[in-house]
């Protein structure tokens, strides 16, 4: 685990601020510091840059720090901070921005199985349509944990799911997976 | 009545007593759910993750859909529930969706399924068809996050605190404990990536759902479920404390009022076996 530290002085460089801003369409710079997000998540426990901080970090420039922190893989979206922010900032939206600026610009992931999974999950849906939860679970855990690791998890969650009939073996039919495809074009070129 | 209805990915698989539950409810209340023609992932819970626009593309496809099909939306899984509002929210303020034609002009609207059998069916017909009382139930109703946060998002109208489904227990006889853990995440979007951080979130909502005093867990998402249902052995074998809570859909305990014998298989396929439970409680 990489646990990012923050630097006790700063010279403020707003590029970094401007660019979240930018691309989450939310006012960084309209934080207070009142720390609510802070208080209300639930998984600060498992995190090394408390969420107000990230937003003040954010604010003054601290990009690599930010982008290479638990804090952003660790967010589990639950939009708890997003509700209650006193000042409208859509906290959980710029978590997303920074975990996405962070695959963008190739910064290794602090907890790496995160953005594995996402990736594996996206590739199912541009592949079916729909995600075929079998095939994107092995697949993930093939990628995470390797061959043992996938045999380990058929066994002991697989083999019981298949026997409660909660496995399906093939993808779900979908049939317009042009328009889908097209979708993922659009939204890959805009960025 | 008859509205559309979009499943999502999971209720065919992994949350299948979900899917049948809710499909079977709806069916003795006389509603005619009409399956979305050729639904696709809403993208969650990974294309906000990955790209803006990719997020709300996906899901507004099947808003378009929808609104050819003229009748609101109803979406059980509280994933999918909260990816196809944001589309809504977007599509109403004049996003476009790129790499398609577009029609939405905001005539229909996505509910989640708690909310449309409480205020759209109504109590006066849920118990109509109620031929078995579940007071012998002690649940705790968990919303968990996203039919409830954020307001501007989902227009709930107690996020903090939410009702409906209490409401829907109560009024089925369930003698519904209060708690504070509601809508506390129990780290669906974790359980595969980062499992032991999501275990300690599992394990404080198990912990606090048996402080409250509660024999039983109703859940309205295929996540938390899942998330709750799933992990009480292997949680229990790394903590040493002893976890066994069946963790239900709140249309696996409606079908059980209803009596309607199909409810048997939907309970059947939980990881934490709510066989013994259930007869103990004289519901089977």
């Amino acid at each position: 685990m990489t646990v990012s530290e923050l630097p006790k002085t700063v010279v403020p460089n707003p590029s970094f601020r401007a660019e979240v801003e930018k691309r989450s369409g939310q006012k960084v710079s309209a934080c207070f510091q009142c720390e609510k997000c802070t208080n209300g998540c639930p998984l600060t426990f498992a995190m090394d840059i408390m969420p107000h901080k990230v937003i003040r970090s954010t604010h003054m420039g601290l990009k690599e720090a930010v982008l290479k922190s638990d804090t952003i893989w660790v967010c589990a979206s639950c939009e708890t901070c997003t509700t209650r922010c006193p000042n409208g900032i859509d906290i959980a939206h710029i978590m997303d921005t920074l975990r996405q600026t962070s695959q963008r610009e190739g910064v290794p992931a602090s907890k790496k199985n995160v953005p594995v999974f996402h990736k594996t999950f996206v590739g199912s849906m541009r592949r079916w349509g729909r995600v075929h939860e079998m095939e994107m679970a092995s697949l993930y855990t093939l990628k995470a944990q390797g061959l043992c690791g996938l045999i380990k998890q058929g066994k002991s969650q697989g083999f019981e799911m298949m026997k409660k009939g909660k496995v399906r073996i093939l993808p779900d039919r979908f049939k317009n997976k042009g328009e889908v495809k097209n979708i993922f074009k659009n939204a890959e070129k805009k960025g | 009545m008859k509205v559309s209805y979009y499943p999502g990915c999971s209720l065919d698989g992994t949350a299948r007593e979900f899917g049948e539950s809710v499909e079977g409810v709806a069916k003795t209340l006389g509603v005619e759910l009409k399956e979305l023609p050729d639904w696709n992932c809403c993208g969650a819970s990974s294309a906000h993750v990955t790209n803006d626009t990719l997020a709300v593309d996906l899901a507004a496809r099947n808003l378009q859909i929808a609104e050819k099909a003229g009748m609101d939306l109803v979406v059980p899984c509280a994933m999918c529930f909260s990816r196809l509002k944001v589309a809504e929210k977007e599509l109403k303020a004049g996003h476009k969706v790129g790499g398609i034609t577009n029609a939405y002009s905001g005539k229909v609207h996505v509910k989640d399924s708690v909310s449309f059998f409480w205020e759209d069916v109504g109590e006066k017909t849920v118990k109509e068809k109620a031929k078995k009382s579940l007071e012998a139930l002690n649940p705790v109703c968990y919303y968990g996050c996203l039919t409830s946060r954020p307001p501007k998002i989902t227009d709930a109208k107690r996020p903090e605190d939410p009702q409906d489904m209490d409401m829907l227990m109560g009024a089925l006889g369930a003698k519904v404990k209060n708690w504070s853990y509601k809508t506390d995440c129990c780290g669906g979007s974790l359980i595969l990536s980062l499992p032991e951080v999501a275990h300690k979130l599992i394990q404080k909502l198990l912990d606090m759902a048996k402080e409250a005093g509660a024999d039983c867990i109703v859940a309205a998402c295929p996540m938390c479920h899942g998330n709750l249902d799933m992990w009480q052995k292997e949680i229990s074998a790394h903590t040493g404390k002893e976890y066994n809570i069946p963790v239900f859909y709140f249309a696996e305990l409606m079908g059980l009022a209803f009596d309607d014998p199909a409810a048997q298989k939907w309970v059947r396929r939980h990881a934490t076996d709510p066989i013994p439970f259930l007869k103990q409680k004289g519901l089977i």
